[in-house]
């Protein structure tokens, strides 16, 4: 900024609600009092119910459909399968390889056969009954390893595997004079949003075009997805965001958009649907489970000089967004540490499982589970305490990655390891409440309870890589004094729309903002993913609302015959050199304005045959302290406190911020210790909140944390994304303090090497890292 | 156990409501929201797990979806949409402004079940609010900032007696 401030010049007041301030939720209101429609309210005149039905084998020949009886109950209007899309059956995010309704063959248990729609919910369940479907059932591949080395015949035209990516860096044969090694697996997270999928479909009058409200985190791609499929053109496919109870990935995957959308063009009536949980838990994509074995090479003082890893992820029978997932495993390997040699190999294969995709923290999850399980064996395997071992390798600015990528943001790893342990350590447990002993009442052994504490850090790339231009687009519009903005961006719940709030009354210098509807009106504001938002769609917010400053000065230059290069926007005023001379409401109270703006990031590219290349956008770091008590004997725990440090540029709402933080320690702390999808030969066995277990008010401790703010020069507002990093390194913290606690009572035992941990990990665990089988 | 009717009255926020054309088994939750058209009680689980469907039945909180609509023909119910009205609004207040709303799905189930939490126990500690809302599950906020809303409401009505 060289704008030279006079000497006369008075203090402007910043405008009250803008950026920096723990401004509240617009929608909180309406939330609060049981207002808001989420897309599960929203019910129109006339409408039908769908229901879908889903094949029960992972893996089957589909011979026959015969719908004729359901097709024949009374109050049925349309039974529809593979027979009757329109257009391509087949979508995906990446490759079109999912078919909307099974054709030949079935891949995993819950795949969509046919759907129905009918007056109601209960005659939907009968018609889907009556659907006779005949299968010729086939062996499924349920082994990750057999999809890479060939020995199963291909499960799909695509191939078994979806992606093999190598990274080799430096020097391949490098032998550190310290080296450990270790095997580590992740087991099958869900995103467990507790607004379950719902959409409603009401066909155009012409019956050559629809609209859907429908929960997501992306309408445009949604949009193009659902277009292909009927074989419509994109702008007969009218998409607006219904209220969304959650996504955390789990709805960047089309559902049911097809399904509704193609029954209400099919019967020319408006179609709801609504799914139930055991249909959520399989019919959206979950987080890949993964088997990584990694080996580090050190200097006896524990500087790090090479890594080597082979990933394997289960993507299951579909695509999806796999092959993301994978390059954000690989190219995470090394952690936020400096490492200048690296082999690494990753596979994301194609199984008779559930299909894997998008979760909060895709792919650097699993990586960061097994470096800093890595990182603790290293530590101990030099002599160095576990903490100073990471401050010694810490990334910086300027870094580089085992891709060659240059890290150009602010870096700040250090100062989160030093700031995470200078977080108090827990106050004393008062009194002898049975919240505070693992398993609650009665569950633990008197006087067995050990304390352990451990630590990890994290490197997460924020939003999209490999030459991906995932853009946003908003719009701002200036009209009786106040701000109307428009974009596309899909509000989960994050709370975008807070921070769009704050944007515009700081950028504009009004205080009341509103909001158009979020649909496909605008352009694309790209996912809500990848924690990207804050920083794309906050900065087309930034652009649109500067457009429209910069109209707004040209009309104050011009009547006031002022020098327009001197005229800015301060708190709610324009100033002239730093001096009031009118109010924004007051120049802008007869004259409207418009602007709309594009964001892009800089452009990345692709990754060549060794690996190399600057794929990512940005980064963000994060480091937690994990302390956790234990009962040796009956493998139970509780977390008793988080400490985290996070590197969040600049907190633009904190009271956002803060709940960003304490919700994603909540998913890693569920990953670490309690959520796993199960599935026997194929077929998932807890697809209930029953059996699926999310943590609750009881498994939550305080979180204390630390905001380091150190504005991200590279930042529209100097903010990076917060939504997934305080989701990752969570997890290796507390399994480190798990392993903390078995030492401490004298447990000689292999570090953990699984998540979640079960009680027989920790209760039967064994010197050489094995876990004895329950049972015979 | 009463008969299941297939009508019935429901007095839902003090206002009665008559019900025709019950599914044998109609669940309370599904009668409020398609019947009623009272859709702030929410559906995640339909098992009695998520405590998203929270409503009050004679002052006692229940989970709407395990609750047969006929059984409680006569009785006072009251959902988030009444809770503001019957002396929690100061509640819904806090929930805002602790920061305790993100997505907001399980928002009206743990508001009438704090509601019901600080009727039974105006002064509750720390982990007399952890047990009370522990059938209660948010996948968004990390229960951080609920602790915090209702412990500041009960502050908040002791300063005020």
């Amino acid at each position: 900024m060289s704008t030279t401030i006079s000497s006369d010049r008075t203090e402007v007041p910043a405008i009250t609600g803008g950026l920096g301030e723990p401004v509240l939720r617009p929608d909180g209101g309406a939330k609060v009092d049981g207002s808001f429609e989420f897309s599960s309210d929203r019910s129109i005149e006339g409408e039908l119910w769908a229901m879908t039905l889903r094949s029960p084998h992972p893996r089957a020949r589909l011979l026959s459909i015969d719908t004729s009886a359901a097709s024949a109950l009374p109050g049925v209007a349309s039974v529809i399968s593979a027979v009757d899309v329109p257009g391509i059956n087949g979508f995906g995010l990446i490759a079109s390889d999912q078919p909307v309704f099974a054709v030949d063959e079935v891949r995993f248990v819950g795949e969509p056969v046919a759907a129905v729609a009918a007056s109601d919910p209960e005659t939907c369940a009968r018609a889907i009954e009556l659907i006779v479907v005949t299968y010729e059932i086939l062996q499924p591949l349920l082994d990750a390893e057999q999809a890479i080395d060939g020995s199963f015949g291909s499960i799909h035209p695509d191939g078994n595997v979806i992606r093999h990516q190598r990274i080799v860096r430096g020097d391949e044969d490098l032998v550190g004079e310290i080296t450990v090694e270790g095997t580590y697996e992740i087991g099958m997270q869900d995103q467990a949003f507790l607004g379950l999928e719902a959409a409603v479909a009401v066909p155009d009058d012409d019956g050559a075009g629809v609209e859907l409200l429908v929960a997501t985190q992306w309408l445009h791609e949604d949009r193009r997805q659902i277009a292909a499929c009927l074989g419509l053109e994109e702008d007969r496919v009218r998409l607006t965001l219904g209220g969304v109870g959650g996504a955390f990935g789990g709805r960047e995957d089309i559902s049911l958009q097809v399904h509704v959308s193609l029954l209400a063009l099919v019967t020319g009536r408006p179609v709801r649907a609504a799914y139930s949980r055991a249909e959520s838990f399989i019919g959206h994509v979950h987080r890949h489970p993964a088997t990584i074995w990694m080996r580090h090479h050190a200097d006896r003082d524990g500087t790090l000089r090479k890594v080597e890893a082979r990933f394997v992820l289960d993507g299951g029978a579909y695509a999806s967004t796999s092959s993301a997932v994978l390059i954000n495993a690989v190219t995470h390997a090394q952690g936020p540490y400096r490492c200048e040699n690296a082999v690494v190999d990753g596979y994301a294969v194609r199984t008779n499982h559930l299909p894997c995709g998008a979760m909060r923290g895709f792919g650097v999850v699993q990586a960061c589970f097994a470096h800093e399980r890595q990182m603790d064996r290293l530590a101990v395997a030099c002599g160095v305490d576990p903490v100073e071992i990471r401050v010694l390798n810490a990334m910086e600015t300027g870094d580089r990655l085992i891709t060659g990528q240059r890290v150009e943001n602010v870096a700040p790893v250090a100062r989160c390891i030093r700031e995470t342990m200078a977080l108090p350590m827990p106050e004393p447990d008062v009194g002898d409440h049975v919240l505070a002993l693992p398993g609650g009442a009665g569950l633990t052994a008197d006087g067995s309870v050990v304390r352990g504490v451990g630590m990890a850090v994290s490197i997460k790339n924020l939003m999209y890589s490999e030459g991906f231009d995932d853009y946003s687009t908003a719009r701002c519009v200036v009209r009786d004094g106040r701000v109307l903005l428009k974009f596309a961006t899909a509000e989960v719940g994050q709370g975008f729309v807070t921070i769009a709030m704050q944007i515009a009354r700081t950028e504009l210098g009004l205080p009341e903002v509103l909001f158009e509807p979020i649909d496909t009106g605008v352009g694309s504001a790209g996912s809500t993913s990848a924690s990207r938002q804050t920083w794309m769609s906050g900065g087309a917010v930034v652009e649109a609302c500067r457009g429209v400053v910069g109209q707004i000065l040209d009309v104050v230059a011009a009547d006031r015959g002022l020098q327009r290069e001197d005229l800015r926007i301060e708190g709610e005023w324009i100033t002239d050199l730093g001096v009031p001379v009118v109010a924004v409401s007051e120049a802008v109270s007869e004259r409207s304005f418009e602007h709309t703006a594009e964001y892009h990031h800089p452009e990345t590219e692709e990754l060549d045959e060794r690996g190399q290349g600057d794929c990512h956008t940005a980064f963000a770091f994060t480091a937690h302290r994990a302390v956790v008590d234990v009962d040796p004997d009956l493998g139970l725990l509780r977390v008793v406190q988080i400490a985290t440090a996070q590197d969040v540029g600049r907190a633009l709402n904190p009271l956002s911020v803060v709940g960003q933080i304490e919700g994603g320690v909540a998913q890693g702390l569920g990953l670490a210790v309690m959520e796993e999808i199960i599935q026997t030969d194929g077929v998932i066995r807890n697809a209930s909140f029953t059996d699926y277990l999310i943590p609750t008010i009881a498994d939550m401790p305080p979180v204390v944390m630390s905001l380091i703010e150190e504005p991200d020069p590279r930042a529209p507002l100097g903010a990076k994304g917060v939504g997934e990093p305080p989701c990752i390194s969570v997890t290796p913290a507390i399994v480190a303090a798990v392993d903390d606690a078995l030492r401490r009572a004298g447990r000689q035992i292999a570090p953990l090497t699984r998540v979640p941990i079960r009680p027989q990990d920790i209760a039967l665990a064994s010197p050489d890292g094995s876990t004895a089988t329950l049972g015979s | 156990m009463r008969r299941v009717e297939s009508e019935c009255s429901l007095t839902v926020n003090g206002v009665e409501h008559a019900v025709s054309g019950l599914h044998p088994g109609e669940s309370l939750l599904d009668a409020l929201r398609e019947r009623c058209g009272l859709r702030g009680s929410k559906g995640a689980c339909e098992e009695g797990e998520c405590g998203s469907c929270t409503v009050l039945v004679d002052g006692q909180a229940v989970c709407s979806c395990l609750t047969l609509a006929a059984s409680v023909s006569g009785c006072s119910i009251v959902t988030v949409e009444g809770v503001g009205s019957s002396g929690g609004a100061d509640l819904q207040e806090a929930f805002l402004r602790a920061g305790a709303v993100q997505c907001g799905f399980c928002t009206p189930g743990l508001i009438v079940a704090a509601d019901a939490l600080l009727s039974r126990n105006p002064h509750p500690s720390l982990n007399e609010v952890r047990e009370g809302l522990a059938g209660n599950l948010c996948r968004c906020t990390g229960y951080g900032r609920i602790v915090e809303a209702v412990l500041d409401t009960a502050e908040q009505r002791r300063s005020q007696r």
